[in-house]
């Protein structure tokens, strides 16, 4: 709406920390396991490891819904471009874990249908190595990516037009 | 259980020379099979009665490359009513094409997409013989023992 830049800044900065406070204690991942990884994401959201803690217990199934997408697993070419569909459908502000070497760098796998990395084409924000990691480094993932959340300002995320979104 | 010698006697007293020979490895039985009769073989195996191998559960290829004939496709089935299992093994030429077994098992449909999708093995008669991992516009057949591992650059990408 654009009322954020209007506001002076002794506003402003409660406001920025309001809202990352908000948006860093509520992410909502969107499933997108893709091989062995994703077992391991599951059982995060399970009872002894508990995803729920960090408000992300709600796995949307449509992205349209979520704010992250937990890329699990190893992407293959003709999967990348469903891949980059989905992400773009995500609204903003969206963020991407690459959870597993596979996802972070193509993994065991240098093959003619393994992409190599989900960063060739996909802003990633956490990267968690591991074959696969274990649970609870996807909660230190989680709890990264809530730290970089915190300090986000809102001058990071102009719309196309450069107005600043809240 | 069959017995294994007992099975290969059967096929070849129904097929004479299509049956090329038979191996046991580990109490596994594997037949080699010439590729012209391969579908008449397939289809006696599910129905002769002392035989009822049911099920195809896998279809696939091995590279032989330096070797003729290249290709020998590999045809495994079960038999539920006795628990047992049963190896054919057809040699291909290179450009050779196989007739299809689709209308022996369904589940052949996609197994043998699956072979011309790697390997390059047209099979004839397949109602449907397009690639099933890779796409569409791919060229080559990755599993060929001359394609190189990381693949070669592609001008269609999927989309």
């Amino acid at each position: 709406m654009g009322v954020e830049n209007h506001l002076p800044p002794v506003l402003t900065v409660p406001l920025e920390k309001a809202v990352s406070w908000a948006r860093k204690n509520s992410i909502w991942p969107a499933t997108f396991g893709l091989a062995c990884c994703a077992l391991e994401m599951m059982v995060a959201s399970s009872a002894s490891y508990d995803i729920a803690r960090f408000g992300a217990e709600v796995f949307r199934p449509s992205p349209r819904q979520s704010d992250l997408m937990i890329v699990a697993g190893t992407v293959t070419k003709k999967m990348a471009a469903m891949v980059e569909k989905i992400y773009n459908q995500m609204p903003d502000p969206k963020w991407v874990i690459a959870y597993g070497t596979c996802a972070c760098s193509g993994g065991i796998f240098n093959t003619y249908n393994t992409v190599q990395g989900v960063d060739q084409f996909l802003p990633v924000d956490v990267y968690v190595p591991g074959c696969p990691p274990r649970p609870e480094a996807l909660l230190a993932a989680i709890i990264k990516l809530q730290a970089k959340i915190g300090n986000e300002k809102f001058s990071d995320r102009p719309d196309t037009e450069g107005r600043l979104i809240a | 259980m069959k017995d294994q010698s007992s099975v290969v006697e059967i096929l070849k007293g129904q097929f004479g020379d299509a049956i090329q020979g038979s191996e046991v490895f580990r109490d596994q039985l594997s037949v080699l099979v010439s590729p012209e009769g391969i579908a008449e073989v397939c289809a006696f195996c599910r129905d002769d009665d002392r035989l009822k191998f049911s099920m195809l559960t896998d279809l696939t290829a091995v590279d032989f490359l330096p070797r003729a004939p290249r290709f020998q496709v590999v045809y495994n089935l079960y038999s539920f009513r006795d628990n047992d299992r049963l190896r054919l093994k057809v040699p291909v030429e290179e450009n050779q094409t196989l007739s299809t077994v689709e209308g022996v098992w369904r589940s052949a449909n996609w197994l043998e997409r699956e072979v011309y999708d790697l390997f390059g093995i047209v099979f004839e008669g397949h109602s449907d013989l397009r690639r099933i991992l890779l796409w569409d516009g791919y060229v080559g057949h990755p599993l060929r023992k001359d394609f190189p591992l990381h693949g070669v650059p592609q001008k269609v990408v999927y989309r």
